[in-house]
Order: structure tokens, then C-alpha cells, then sequence
């Protein structure tokens, strides 16, 4: 017994769930924002295909396509890269965010319906874009940043490697790893502690009283939405950057979204809960890797999470706890002149 | 008095929304033929954008990759016939997904319905078919793959109706889970050691396939006429369902309000897992319809995102039988067309995707113009 634990958790194994898990992490605050403000994003899948291959591209203009000449006289600078990788995911991502809100909230379209072709859409383009960028582009190369993909993983120096199996576990990862935690303990304080957060669950619960209030139910839903995606956008290309390494391949995220969305659930709509979750639904997603039980029990293996998300789903609706349900008036339409 | 003054001084919005009566019948189409329109010249331009085609042309290449190169032949072609059976069985999954949606019961779990119906078909094919002949055999097939859709289905319904856990998401993880049971059986049984794959079952002896050669002399020899055949069936029986039988009526009461149904003596618990159950059992049977009638052999693409796809069939068809019959060709002949737009210009398949979503979209955001009318700041006809 001993032997299994001390095969299985390895620093290795830490660090593959950490870095498989993070990608989760962005795209469970995202939606965790966005459920928060009563809208179910099913295009969250979508959202992190295109935040995906927005960066993948802001870095390939920069990498390939003459960007480097052009911005840093023909030196690969880090800063600029990253920054221009970040941008490109960013503006993606709020695209991608725009056409939900707009769709949801101004032309009242219903969420799921419109969540689902903005999955089909996000997944299209990204993998229309990744697989044709060879022949749209000046650069007639496929998507594949040596440089980039090196420069997401970079470290910090001194704690890394002077540290020993604790700075390999805590401090040898990339800087969106450090990102993805600042970013849902932020939300995790400003949904619970600040009068922000307090109105946007209160939009969320039920937006006639949030309304009646005087809180413009609209503007909190379009910011919640447009913020969700973008965080939500920026697990692709933790995903893309720190996990694959800067190479576009078709479909390269799998089913990331649909597991971000499952850990919304398992957390129970807390974002610094989502921490922990996210790095247990990591292991859950490497552990096939470092159990010896053949690749048919690797694929159950890989069911795990999913399964563990349907048993706190029917845990949390049994007992009934009112601080651990959806927000209540989540996927449903809101319109003030229904009253 | 002051009160007045602050009154006054508070903008009236520039436009204002409100809900309208049912529009006739030709203007709610035109509205939405003209969305369908507006989004047909973005596709275009689009395609233009990436591939420098012409607008002639690019109907030309939707035309061919959806309806083939033969038209003299049009029933022996197979291009066509793939279009047809792609149509049918998303129509059968939106069929399937009627009651539920009329309940306002939101089962995004078509696709993981299906994967179970299809395995089951797999399962029965490969151990029973040595005991059980022919016509029997697909009969079995299909009486369990539709059990094992309801099965599937009614475990979220269930607990829907005993401790309201939430559908959408309940549903939704059932997917993943069936994805991963159909890998896992792709691995156990897969045909040559490391594949993954399956491979075509009882490829030589060929039980428990639907037999192609029925009404081969109509539909050629790649025609899928049991399928169209069989959702044909569906379709119809669901008609009836919902218009004419007890239970179609208890699934819109249900659905407007489970208080009214509490009143009206209907037992609302009944009734969300009985039609959840039927909502499932169709999803296992378009599966066991996918696997015994096409493909004879199952994997995690077998679904193929049917499931999801039909939510939007379902939905923009109103949950009207017609309506979504043309929906699912709209969407299909439109996939078909775009794949083959993009081989022909050497871009990635994908594309067809991206213009799909561009022609959902508008279509959604026409629904607005449908059901609402926008009044604009000193509007003379508002008071109407």
C-alpha cells in the first residue's frame, strides 16, 4: 500500500496536477462570475477555445509573422511576447463573451441554446484558424512557438531550484499558475466581502428584487459575463501555453471546458474553494499516468471527475443547504416588464 | 412638487422593449427569413474573406457537398443520402428532446443518451448474436438500446423530481460519464491491440444490421431508408403524443406550472420521470438507429454532438414537428456544404462551424423582432 502512495505522489505527479488543473481553475472563476449574475454559460467551452487560439495567434504575429523585426529589432523579448499572447486571448475571449451577452441579455435569446452554438462556434474557429493559419498567413508555418512556449514556462529563478522538493512544488510553475490563484482569491473576496459582489449575487438570486433595489441588473450582467470570459479565456491559454507548449493541435483542449464547468458544480460556486478543487481534478486527469492498470482502466479513471461532480451535485441538492445551492435564478430569463 | 421636477428629468431610454401579441404567421417568418438572409450575406462574405470565392460559387460548392455531383441520379448518390440520414437522425434526437423541453425539463444529456443506446446495440450484436437470428436480433437491439437511453435519462430525472438537483447539470456530466464507458469498451473489445477502436461488428455475417437492400430499388444501393423510415415513425408518433394523449397534455401542464398540475390531481414527480424516461428511450434508439443502420460499430464520435446540436433544433423549431424538420435540414445541408467549401480551398473542415454559429446567432437574435416590438422615444405609435 505504501509502495502505491510513494509511486503515485511524486513532485512529478504535483506538478502535472497543478499544471493540468489551473487551465480548470481560470475557467470554473469565469463561470463562477458568470453564474453568479444568473446566467448559465455553456459557451464556456467555446470561450476557452478562442482565448486559446486569440493567444496562440498574438504570439504567432509576434514569433513568425515578422512582429519581432518589427517590435524588438529581430530579439525575442518575453515581456512582449507574453503580453502580446495575453492580448490576443483577451480580445478573443471578450468577442467571444460580447456575442453570449448581447445575444442573452439585450436580444433575451435563451442561454443554454445560445451557449451551445457559441461552443460549436468557439471550437470551430479555433480549430479553423489552427489548422488554416499555414495558408492565411505571410508566415506559411503552422502554429507551433518554440520561444513563446518556453517563455510561459519560465520560473522564478531562486525559489524554483534552491528549495528543493518545496520549491519544485510550489514555485516552479509559469506565470499564469500564480495568475489563475490571484484571480479567484480576488473574486472569491469580492463576491463575498464588498457591496459588488453582495449586489451581483443578489442579481443572481433574483434579479426583480436586486432591480427593485435600484442595482442596474444589465450592466452587472453584461460585466459579469464579459469578465467571466475573459478570465475563462485565459485558461486556454494557460492550457495551450504552459501545458502544450506553444503548438496548436486540432482540438487541443479536449474536454477542459466541459470539466471547468463540472467544477463549477464541485465547488459549490466558491472561487477559492476552486483552488483545491482544481488541483484535485488534476490529479484526477493525470492519475491514469501514474497508475499501472492498463490503458481500459485508464479510461474509467478518466471518468472520475465527472462522476465525483454528479455525487456532490445530488449531495448538495439532498441536504438542502442554502448557502451550497445555485444561485437561484440561474439560466433563467429576466425581463421587468414580465412582472 | 420637487418630486415631479426629478421625475421629469430621468431620460426616457431611446428605445424600449416590450413584449407584443402572437404576429401572424407570414410576418414572424418574414422576420426570421430575413434574419436567415442578413446572415447568408455575412456567410458569404466570410467565405469570401478566407477563400476568395464568389457567392455563385459558393452556393455551387454548399449544393455539391450537400446534395453531389450526379443530379440526373439523385437517388443513387450517396453524398445525398449521407445528407439525408445526417437530417433524419438529428431530427430524431430533437424529437426526442420534444417532452422534455415542453416540460421545461432541460436534458442536454441527447448525447450521452445516444452513445449509451448505440454501446447497448454494440453489446447485444457482439455476445447475443450467436444465440438470437436475424429479425429478432435487431428487434432485442432495439428494445434494449432504447432501454438504456431511459435508464440513462431517468437517473437526473429522478432525482428532478424527488429533490430538484439541477437537470441541465446533471444531464450534462452524464455525457462525459457515457463518453468514457463507450472508450472504455473501445479499449476492452478494441479489434487490433492498441487501436482504440472497435472496428465493424459482424462484419462478415453481418447480424444485426439494419438490411440496406430495403427499397434498394428506389433509394440505390447506399440508401439509409430504415432510418428515414423509422424517425418518420418517431415523428409521427410524437405528433400525436403531444397533441392528442393524456400525456402530452400533463407534460404542458407540468411545464407551465407544477402548482397547476398539483392542483389538477397530476403527479408531478410521475410525470418529470416518466418523460424524461421517453425523452431518453428515443435517444437510445436514434443511437441503436446509428449503429445497427450506419456505422455498425460504435465509438465516442458516434454521437457525433447530435445531442447538442438537436438543443438548437429543438428549440428554434418551436418544438413544432415541421419546424424542426426544416431547422435540422437548414443546419445539416449547411454543415455538408461548408466542409466541402473548405477542402475545396484547402482550409481546415472546421470552417463549417464557424459559419453554422454565424447562422445561429442571427437567427437567435431575430427571435427579439418576434416576440417583442421596440418602441422608440417619441414613438407616436406606442400608445396602440
Amino acid at each position: 500500500m505504501f509502495d502505491f502512495f510513494s509511486s503515485v505522489f511524486t513532485t512529478h505527479f504535483v506538478r502535472a496536477a497543478v499544471i493540468k488543473g489551473i487551465p480548470l481553475l481560470y475557467g470554473a472563476t469565469g463561470e463562477i462570475i458568470t453564474e453568479k449574475s444568473g446566467h448559465l454559460n455553456l459557451g464556456i467551452p467555446g470561450i476557452m477555445y478562442m482565448g486559446a487560439i486569440g493567444g496562440l495567434l498574438g504570439a504567432y504575429l509576434y514569433e513568425k509573422c515578422g512582429g519581432m523585426a518589427l517590435l524588438t529589432g529581430g530579439n525575442f523579448v518575453v515581456p512582449v511576447a507574453m503580453v502580446l499572447a495575453i492580448l490576443g486571448c483577451i480580445l478573443f475571449s471578450l468577442f467571444g463573451g460580447l456575442i453570449y451577452s448581447v445575444l442573452t441579455i439585450t436580444f433575451r435569446a435563451n442561454q443554454n441554446v445560445t451557449g451551445l452554438a457559441l461552443t460549436t462556434f468557439g471550437m470551430g474557429l479555433a480549430n479553423f484558424l489552427g489548422g488554416s493559419v499555414s495558408k492565411l498567413t505571410v508566415a506559411k508555418v503552422s502554429i507551433a512557438l518554440t520561444y513563446t512556449g518556453k517563455a510561459f514556462k519560465l520560473n522564478i529563478p531562486f525559489l524554483s531550484d534552491k528549495l528543493g522538493v518545496f520549491g519544485e512544488i510550489f514555485f516552479s510553475y509559469g506565470l499564469m499558475t500564480y495568475l489563475a490563484i490571484a484571480i479567484a482569491l480576488i473574486a472569491a473576496y469580492i463576491l463575498k466581502r464588498t457591496r459588488v459582489g453582495l449586489s451581483l449575487r443578489a442579481v443572481g438570486e433574483n434579479p426583480a428584487a436586486a432591480d427593485a433595489a435600484g442595482i442596474n441588473v444589465t450592466k452587472y450582467k453584461y460585466t459579469a459575463i464579459l469578465i467571466g470570459s475573459v478570465i475563462a479565456g485565459m485558461g486556454g491559454l494557460a492550457y495551450v501555453m504552459e501545458y502544450i507548449g506553444g503548438v496548436w493541435q486540432n482540438s487541443v483542449l479536449g474536454d477542459t471546458g466541459w470539466l471547468a464547468i463540472a467544477l463549477v458544480i464541485f465547488v459549490l460556486w466558491k472561487p477559492a474553494n476552486a483552488i483545491l478543487g482544481s488541483l484535485l481534478f488534476g490529479a484526477l486527469c493525470v492519475l491514469f499516468n501514474y497508475v499501472n492498470v492498463g490503458p481500459a482502466m485508464q479510461e474509467i479513471i478518466k471518468m472520475l471527475p465527472y462522476v465525483v461532480t454528479v455525487v456532490i451535485l445530488v449531495i448538495s441538492s439532498l441536504r438542502k443547504k442554502r448557502e451550497n445551492q445555485p444561485p437561484q435564478a440561474l439560466g433563467l430569463p429576466y425581463f421587468r416588464e414580465d412582472r | 412638487m420637487s418630486n415631479n421636477a426629478e421625475t421629469k428629468k430621468v431620460k426616457e431610454p431611446l428605445i424600449r422593449i416590450a413584449a407584443r401579441d402572437p404576429l401572424p404567421f407570414w410576418k414572424s417568418w418574414g422576420i426570421r427569413i430575413i434574419a436567415f438572409l442578413l446572415a447568408f450575406v455575412v456567410y458569404v462574405l466570410v467565405v469570401y474573406a478566407f477563400t476568395e470565392l464568389t457567392p455563385v460559387e459558393t452556393f455551387k460548392y454548399i449544393f455539391k457537398g450537400a446534395f453531389g455531383t450526379t443530379p440526373k441520379r439523385l437517388f443513387g448518390e450517396i453524398t445525398l443520402w449521407k445528407t439525408i440520414r445526417d437530417i433524419m437522425l438529428l431530427f430524431g434526437v430533437a424529437l426526442a428532446l420534444t417532452p422534455a423541453f415542453k416540460m421545461r425539463y432541460w436534458n442536454i444529456g441527447g448525447e450521452g443518451q445516444i452513445l449509451i443506446g448505440g454501446l447497448m446495440s454494440i453489446i447485444i450484436m457482439r455476445c447475443v448474436s450467436p444465440y438470437i437470428q436475424d429479425p429478432w436480433l435487431i428487434v432485442v437491439m432495439a428494445v434494449c438500446s432504447a432501454l438504456a437511453g431511459a435508464i440513462w435519462s431517468a437517473i437526473p430525472g429522478i432525482f428532478k423530481a424527488t429533490h430538484n438537483t439541477n437537470e441541465t447539470l446533471f444531464t450534462l456530466m452524464m455525457n462525459y460519464i457515457a463518453i468514457q464507458l463507450v472508450a472504455f469498451i473501445n479499449i476492452v473489445w478494441e479489434k487490433k491491440k492498441g487501436s482504440g477502436t472497435l472496428g465493424m461488428i459482424n462484419a462478415d455475417t453481418q447480424q444485426g444490421w439494419l438490411p440496406q437492400e430495403f427499397m434498394s430499388k428506389i433509394v440505390g444501393d447506399d440508401g439509409y431508408a430504415f432510418i428515414v423510415l423509422f424517425v418518420v415513425l418517431i415523428a409521427v408518433f410524437m405528433f400525436f403524443y403531444m397533441k392528442r394523449s393524456k400525456h402530452g397534455y400533463e407534460i404542458s401542464v407540468v411545464g407551465d406550472s407544477h402548482n397547476t398540475a398539483r392542483y389538477a390531481g397530476i403527479s408531478v414527480k410521475q410525470v418529470i420521470i416518466r418523460t424524461a424516461a421517453i425523452s431518453g428511450a428515443i435517444c437510445g434508439f436514434i443511437g441503436f438507429l446509428i449503429v445497427s443502420g450506419s456505422s455498425h460499430t460504435v465509438s465516442v464520435d458516434t454521437a457525433n454532438s447530435r445531442g447538442f446540436t438537436a438543443i438548437i433544433v429543438a428549440w428554434l423549431g418551436k418544438l413544432n414537428v415541421f419546424y424542426m424538420l426544416l431547422v435540422s435540414a437548414m443546419l445539416v445541408i449547411l454543415n455538408n456544404g461548408a466542409s466541402e467549401l473548405a477542402s475545396k480551398a484547402g482550409l481546415n473542415i472546421s470552417l463549417s462551424d464557424v459559419l453554422t454559429g454565424v447562422v445561429l446567432f442571427f437567427i437567435l437574435a431575430s427571435e427579439l423582432f418576434v416576440n417583442y416590438k421596440l418602441i422608440f422615444r417619441h414613438s407616436k405609435r406606442e400608445e396602440a
